[in-house]
């Protein structure tokens, strides 16, 4: 194990390579105890497969020869590298499992007595509704709400991010999960799940994949290659009457290997192995899905419901510009305003200070005992700083202009008409007042996240619509709606508006995604057909979502319809590849086969394969190794790029289709030339 | 007529019907022609029935699995009974049970399959009640594609239609009159129309009395093509001249052959709401019949290798088989409309066609008959390849795949799988038992490929319900006769009924609206990934099995078999 490994914290999105050797040795065992036919019997190709190698085997047994040995080791290595294929995208998830046991390690809990007293307790004893302690240092026994104190908790265990967090009780942020550790400050939580329920216990089960469903699409093209398999059974099986006719003699074993050649058992072997990875990829990039359903619906989402604040823009807003009015110069204003913000420890004071200082090269003063803050109060709607006898007050338009004329101060006569455009673009003016005059405007704006617009195109390209959540007025809204290049936005949002939106959305037929992080979001959340809960957020949104970001990090949704798409790509890709790939073998089997009889068939050898043995032995060992040097992409996924459906469509109609009926012409004769040089034949 | 002329009249005037015929088609269907409302609105009385009571997709194919049941009861019990029924100037005498079997289940699957010289073994009475069911199945074929249609067209309905009014439509307003009017032509060009029975003369010269035979030919024709049934009065078919008598009948027979599987695109895509949909499967309809009528027309063009390898060289094409009124090519294209559509009809002996020109009209029937296929049957199973390919296309453009807003998923693949798999299966497994028995093995005339392919080609065509005959198959046996019944039905309902159900299920399911990053049903790319999955379909299952018949024949090079 590497040292960059060892000391890499303890997250399920630590990264492991995809061939990691670890993974690759238990992979291979895995292959072999999956050989049990009751596991088989779930796949109908590769059950096919695995009763054609018996019955191969049998024959082989009966006329032994190189050839028929060969096929019947070839067949068999078919079903084994299936195996291998499911084992390998089973084997990342497992690794993480198996390092999330180790955090569950027993501990124990302080229970609080109704008295108030102390018990220790082991943890598995804790049932919903107790009441535990936790100091610096302690591991959080199991789930739970904060209901006394605030803390900072180390959650790196779970998220894989080591910057502690605040959790407070009451409000959106009191949720703790079992595993994680405090790090400050003492805090009461009230049990919320029992032992085996945690959000621990269903992140195992859920990177485990231990009781994966398949999914409804994961079904129909189970369907659809279970279909496949049984039209070639009666196409495989009639040609020994249909050879006897003809004066010709199939073997039992060439017919098994023509079977096994025709149905898709490339798509079949690695299906399971598409879906797997395809989890597995939310995961690294620490999003939790609950079902496979939600990944495959995400990819079917037309419509995205993203939050305003910390996804389109950058969560606060922020000063950009001073605007002087009744004469004054825009460096007065900046300097008032730096000094109306000095105490000011929101975001937009800060950034206000900053601006200020930037613009002007006004340093960042100091406060001392002889300035008086005046905090922001909801009846003033102002706030601001009383020094050497002045009272200045930065704060909302109306409210500035009422405190200025109470005082006898006049309204300079182009205020109003900066404010109002202010609004419109809209920002939001900040009015500057020194005693009884009005300096002039601080416009704070919401900062949209670089790329985004980017992201947004790309969504459009790919038919998404996006809609911006804000609690903003309209105005404001569509300001910033237009400068992130969204498609709609909601304004004025209240959960019953989010929830209607959804609804109306679904009415029309759509699948839409948001998320959310509120006990208020939980329904919407439930609602929408994809909801990401964000970690930070409360028990209850977590529990209405089918997904968890541990980042917390909204944005991602569009990497989650991303991975929903992939994953149904690769699976259309490779089944395509799959059947296209029959005509080459066709050419290269049917030809050997009647060889005895009608040489003239020989014209279908177009591959001019060197004898009939080498021929069939090439399209068997092609139909196996095909399916090992597809591991990669089925675990990757095929590439993915945003493009509108008709481009991707050409795409990989291109590559998997065409690509599929030229390539294994070329490998075959490869494979033939091979065996002819090993002077196999 | 020359060739190409013959096509760019044929194309024009499919043209028309298309466009016409098919929106008229999608009018009826919809309940808004009423012109004969006279005699609809009793008959409805009479069945107990009205246009609203509609039926799940569930009672719509009892209803038509009743109905064609019964058929098949009557239409037996006729030919069983027919030398004591009337209309029987020739006092034939009943039809053996097998036989009855056999001609029946083949005129209710729309197949007319003949094990029988018509003239000879039937009377005018079963001739007709034949025509009837040429009247009802192809009604019953249209029906069952207008519940997939209507699949397509509707959202969260759990009613599909009522079969007793659709069935009434599609005759009183669709084949009756337009077969009315095709008739009157048919008269007038000289087809013979009388129910007089035989005539008989001396034949001085050659010192021998012949029977000529006579009877209802000429509306027996319209439907015959119109109806894509194909079994005609006479026992060689439309080569003879009492049938087919000028080439305007034989132009107008393909015509017939053609117009209704064809315009029912433009139905469906009048029904759904959009007309790029049925110029999309017009096109794959029109990708496939044109490479196999190029396939076996310029096969027929050349000089038969056979003919070639004796050493003689001619200038005209295989004439060998063909009436000479109609030519090498022109007998390739009616060939080719006659075989992809389910029709079966002749005017050329099939079995002298070149292996390639052969292979060409087998593949027709291989491709499942959607080129453009039976009337009705075409159009529904080309929708089952159709949701195949838009399953696996969909997957390719990452969102779970739609077709035409509804989606394609486990209960729609499964049903459309089970109609794409049933034909190959059933025709290669009465294949292999016919080859594999003595009884099967009696029947062909040749032996090696050439008598494997007068087997394949008899029972694809009868899975296929298209019932043209290779020649060289003694089908008139009990073997045959039942093998091919069951081979009929099976070919016919085990696709049909499959397709009602996709109609009833997607009937039921609400609309997705279309996006950018929807997969697009009505642009080249489903063009070529429909065609592709009929070619791939058809031609992985029937590979092995054409590599020993007409391939092999073809890469002998003149070898007789």
């Amino acid at each position: 194990m590497s040292v960059a490994e060892s000391t890499a914290p303890h997250g399920v999105a630590q990264s492991r390579s995809l061939f990691d050797p670890a993974i690759l040795r238990e992979a291979a065992a895995g292959a072999f105890r999956k050989l049990d036919p009751r596991v088989q019997v779930r796949n109908p190709v590769m059950f096919v497969v695995l009763v054609g190698t018996v019955v191969s085997f049998i024959e082989a047994v009966a006329h032994p020869g190189v050839f028929t040995w060969s096929i019947t080791a070839w067949l068999f290595l078919t079903v084994v590298f299936a195996n291998f294929a499911e084992a390998m995208a089973e084997g990342r998830g497992k690794a993480q499992a198996d390092t999330l046991r180790k955090m569950r390690s027993e501990t124990e809990a302080r229970r609080l007595r109704p008295d108030g007293t102390e018990e220790r307790v082991a943890a598995a004893d804790l049932a919903a509704g107790d009441l535990v302690v936790c100091e610096p240092g302690d591991v959080i026994p199991s789930d739970g709400e904060i209901t006394e104190g605030i803390a900072s908790v180390d959650e790196s265990a779970i998220t894989g991010e080591s910057a502690p967090v605040i959790r407070e009780s009451g409000g959106d942020r009191s949720a703790v999960t079992g595993g994680t550790r405090v790090l400050s400050d003492r805090i009461v939580v009230r049990i919320t799940a029992e032992r085996g329920h945690t959000f621990l216990d269903r992140m195992i089960t859920l990177v485990e994949g231990a009781n994966r469903q398949r999914t409804p699409n994961e079904i129909a093209l189970t369907i659809l290659l279970s279909v496949l398999t049984i039209v070639f059974i009666p196409v495989v099986v009639t040609l020994v009457p249909f050879a006897r006719f003809s004066g010709a003699s199939v073997s039992v074993v060439i017919l098994v290997a023509l079977l096994v050649c025709l149905i898709p058992t490339t798509i079949g072997a690695l299906l399971s192995a598409i879906g797997i990875a395809g989890m597995d990829r939310l995961v690294q990039r620490n999003v939790l899905a609950m079902s496979g359903r939600a990944v495959e619906a995400a990819g079917d989402v037309q419509t995205l419901l993203l939050d305003k604040t910390g996804t389109i823009t950058l969560g606060n807003r922020m000063a950009s510009a001073f605007y002087p009015v009744g004469g004054h110069s825009e460096a007065e204003v900046a300097d008032v305003a730096q000094l109306a913000s000095l105490a000011d420890e929101t975001p937009e004071g800060r950034s206000i200070v900053v601006l200020a200082k930037e613009r002007f090269a006004l340093r960042e003063r100091t406060l001392d005992p002889s300035h008086e803050f005046v905090p922001f109060s909801a009846t003033t709607r102002m706030s601001g700083l009383d020094v050497d006898g002045r009272r200045i007050r930065k704060g909302a338009g109306d409210a500035v202009k009422r405190w200025v004329v109470d005082q006898g101060g006049s309204i300079p006569a182009d205020l109003d008409e900066i404010v109002e455009r202010l609004a419109h673009a809209g920002s939001t003016p900040l009015v500057v007042a020194d005693g009884d005059e009005v300096l002039g405007v601080i416009e704070l704006k919401d900062v949209v996240k670089t790329g985004i617009k980017e992201k947004f195109d790309e969504m459009r390209r790919l038919g998404i619509r996006t809609v911006m959540i804000t609690g903003d007025n309209p105005l404001t809204a569509a300001a910033i709606a237009q400068e992130a290049g969204v498609d709609d936005f909601l304004a004025e949002a209240t959960p019953e508006a989010k929830m209607a939106l959804i609804r109306e959305e679904q009415e029309g037929g759509k699948l839409v995604a948001m998320t959310g992080d509120g006990t208020n979001d939980a329904p919407a959340l439930a609602q929408a057909d994809v909801g990401v809960a964000m970690n930070t957020g409360t028990m209850a949104a977590k529990e209405a979502g089918n997904m968890v970001d541990l980042d917390s990090n909204p944005t991602k949704l569009i990497d989650v319809v991303e991975i929903g798409k992939q994953l149904l790509i690769t699976r259309g890709s490779l089944t395509t590849f799959s059947i296209a790939n029959d005509v080459a073998k066709y050419f290269a089997i049917i030809p050997a086969m009647f060889f005895a009889a009608y040489p003239q068939l020989k014209t279908l050898n177009i591959m001019r394969l060197h004898s009939p043995q080498s021929a069939i032995l090439s399209a068997v060992i092609f139909n196996a190794l095909v399916i090992v040097a597809l591991i990669p992409l089925a675990l990757r996924g095929v590439r993915f790029r945003a493009a509108n459906s008709g481009a991707i469509l050409r795409r990989n109609v291109l590559i998997y289709g065409v690509g599929g009926v030229i390539a294994p012409f070329i490998f075959i004769k490869l494979i033939d030339l091979i065996l002819v040089a090993l002077h196999a034949y | 007529m020359g060739f190409f002329l013959t096509l760019v009249l044929l194309v024009a005037s499919l043209g028309l019907a298309w466009r016409y015929l098919g929106s008229y088609m999608a009018s009826v269907f919809e309940g808004r022609v009423h012109w004969l409302s006279w005699v609809e609105r009793p008959l409805y009385r009479l069945l107990g029935t009205s246009p609203e009571r509609e039926q799940s997709w569930k009672r719509y194919a009892g209803a038509l699995v009743v109905f064609s049941g019964m058929s098949l009861l009557l239409t037996y019990l006729v030919l069983r009974l027919q030398g004591h029924l009337p209309l029987n100037p020739q006092h034939l005498g009943d039809v053996g049970s097998a036989l009855s079997f056999n001609a029946a289940a083949s005129f209710v699957t729309n197949t007319n399959w003949q094990n029988y010289g018509g003239e000879t073994t039937l009377s005018y009475f079963s001739q007709i009640t034949l025509m009837v069911q040429q009247f009802v199945t192809p009604a019953v074929g249209i029906v069952a594609a207008v519940v997939v249609v209507r699949g397509f067209a509707r959202r969260k309905a759990s009613a599909v239609g009522n079969f007793w009014v659709d069935l009434t439509r599609c005759l009183l307003y669709v084949l009756a009159p337009i077969a009315f009017v095709a008739g009157i032509v048919f008269v007038g060009q000289g087809a013979v129309q009388t129910l007089a029975g035989t005539a008989t003369f001396h034949d001085a010269l050659n010192g021998v009395t012949q029977t000529i035979a006579r009877g209802p030919i000429a509306f027996m024709e319209a439907i015959k093509q119109l109806g894509t049934n194909g079994g005609g009065f006479l026992n060689a078919n439309s080569a003879t001249p009492f049938e087919n008598p000028t080439g305007l009948t034989n132009f107008l027979s393909i015509f017939l052959v053609l117009c209704i599987p064809v315009s029912l695109t433009y139905t469906f895509g009048k029904m759904v709401g959009s007309r790029r949909h049925g110029v999309a499967l017009l096109a794959v309809m029109a990708i496939l019949f044109g490479s196999v009528l190029a396939v076996t027309a310029t096969a027929e063009h050349q000089n038969n290798p056979a003919v070639a390898a004796a050493g003689v060289h001619s200038s005209v094409g295989n004439t060998e088989g063909k009436e000479v009124r109609f030519g090498d090519t022109t007998s390739a294209l009616f060939g080719v409309a006659s075989t992809s559509t389910s029709t079966g009809s002749a005017d050329a002996a099939y079995d002298s066609f070149t292996p390639m020109g052969g292979f060409g009209l087998l593949v027709g029937m291989m491709f499942g008959e959607v080129s453009p296929g039976g009337t009705g049957s075409g159009l529904y199973t080309l929708l089952i390849y159709a949701v195949i390919a838009v399953f696996i296309g969909g997957l390719m453009i990452g969102r779970t795949p739609e077709f035409l807003g509804k989606k394609i998923q486990a209960t729609e693949v499964k049903l459309a799988g089970l109609g794409a798999l049933v034909m190959p299966i059933v025709v290669l497994v009465v294949t292999a038992i016919a080859v594999s028995t003595a009884a099967g093995r009696a029947g062909p005339l040749n032996h090696g490929p050439h008598g494997f392919s007068e087997i394949l080609y008899g029972l694809t065509s009868q899975g296929n319900n298209n019932g043209s005959a290779f020649g060289g198959l003694s089908g008139n046996t009990p073997f045959y006769n039942v093998i091919g019944a069951i081979d009929m039905l099976l070919g016919r309902f085990a696709i049909m009924i499959p397709a009602i159900a996709l109609g009833g299920v997607l009937a039921r399911k609400d609309v997705v609206p279309q996006s950018l990053g929807t997969f697009r049903t009505d642009n080249t790319m489903f063009v070529g990934l429909t065609t592709g999955v009929v070619v791939i379909i058809g031609g992985l299952t029937f590979f092995p099995a054409l590599a020993l018949g007409p391939i092999v024949e073809q890469l002998s090079h003149g070898r007789f078999f």
